[in-house]
């Protein structure tokens, strides 16, 4: 199976995210921002990173890069797309998730390990995880808060598409310490922390994030 | 010649830390104030005639780039250059 990582102009995490996909045993397939095509992959990562230096808003302006018009119509009619910390940003920005990411309530940028309480098994990226399962994995981001307004939450909550919540403190302010959300379909999920830092004790926490590379591996192979 | 001006402010019911920290730092220089809501000015030339057309082009421009709709509000008027 072909896993796609665009790297648009200020991403950091395609590396990792491309070294993600291989250590779950999947074909990585570099993409460009500035490309249309799709080069045959089965799925897409948007990484993290700072993409556009976080001009206007945070994932404003790659939402509109050129290969997210196929992204987007590719996320319509089902292919898995995962948007890491920056690539939830782009994700929201793009209306294929609800909501958006605002600035840390408490204005610090904050990098550390992170517990967090994963919610939902029935996404494509999550399928591998049992719910309830606690896992550890690398959050870093300033603009990580998550709102949307009441009636969003309590329909995301309603139709299990909540994937993960932050346990312990809320680093960032998340409306219901939200971490990481879902489409209505399953096939799109954004998530403000790092799987792709979890995947390998040498250079991670463990290897909790792996699971996320896994499930949409399995997805797809049973959908083949 | 004419431009417009787009002003973009954070929804009321939306967290502003920005305006929150620009608060807390007038407190510590001697000025009170209630509160602080930190927004963006967009200032369009146009190169043409400003009329409603125009500004209704504007206002598409701004519900689809220059402000997020679900976190922020945004104004759109004329206004002449210096």
């Amino acid at each position: 199976m072909r896993l796609g990582v665009v790297t648009f102009p200020g991403s950091l995490d395609d590396v990792d995210a491309l070294r993600a996909v291989r250590f779950a045993g999947g074909e990585a397939v570099p993409l460009w921002h500035g490309d249309t095509d799709l080069g045959g992959v089965d799925a897409v990562i948007l990484p993290g990173g700072f993409s556009y230096g976080d001009y206007l808003r945070c994932g404003a302006i790659s939402r509109f890069a050129p290969i997210m018009t196929t992204v987007v119509d590719r996320a319509r009619t089902g292919m898995p797309v995962l948007g890491i910390c920056n690539g939830f940003q782009v994700l929201c920005e793009a209306h294929l998730l609800p909501g958006a990411l605002i600035r840390n309530d408490q204005r610090k940028f904050v990098c550390r390990d992170q517990r967090l309480r994963v919610e939902s098994s029935s996404t494509a990226w999550t399928s591998s995880y049992t719910v309830g399962q606690e896992i550890v994995v690398p959050l870093k981001n300033g603009e990580g808060g998550f709102v949307a307004d009441q009636r969003t939450l309590d329909e995301l909550e309603g139709e299990d598409r909540v994937v993960a919540r932050y346990v312990g403190d809320n680093p960032n302010g998340s409306y219901r310490d939200i971490a990481g959300i879902a489409s209505a379909a399953g096939n799109v999920v954004g998530l403000m922390p790092h799987p792709e830092h979890a995947i390998d004790p040498l250079t991670g926490p463990g290897t909790d994030g792996l699971a996320f590379f896994t499930s949409v591996l399995a997805h797809l192979v049973a959908a083949a | 010649m004419p431009r417009v001006v787009v002003e973009v402010m954070p929804k009321p019911e939306i967290l502003d830390p920005q305006g929150v920290a620009v608060r807390g730092a007038l407190g510590r220089l001697g000025f009170e104030v209630a509160d602080v809501r930190q927004g963006k000015r967009f200032e369009i030339e146009l190169g043409g005639e400003v009329d409603g057309a125009a500004l209704d082009r504007v206002r598409e421009m701004a519900s689809m780039l220059l402000a997020n709709p679900v976190i922020e509000d945004f104004a759109v008027r004329a206004e002449e250059s210096a």
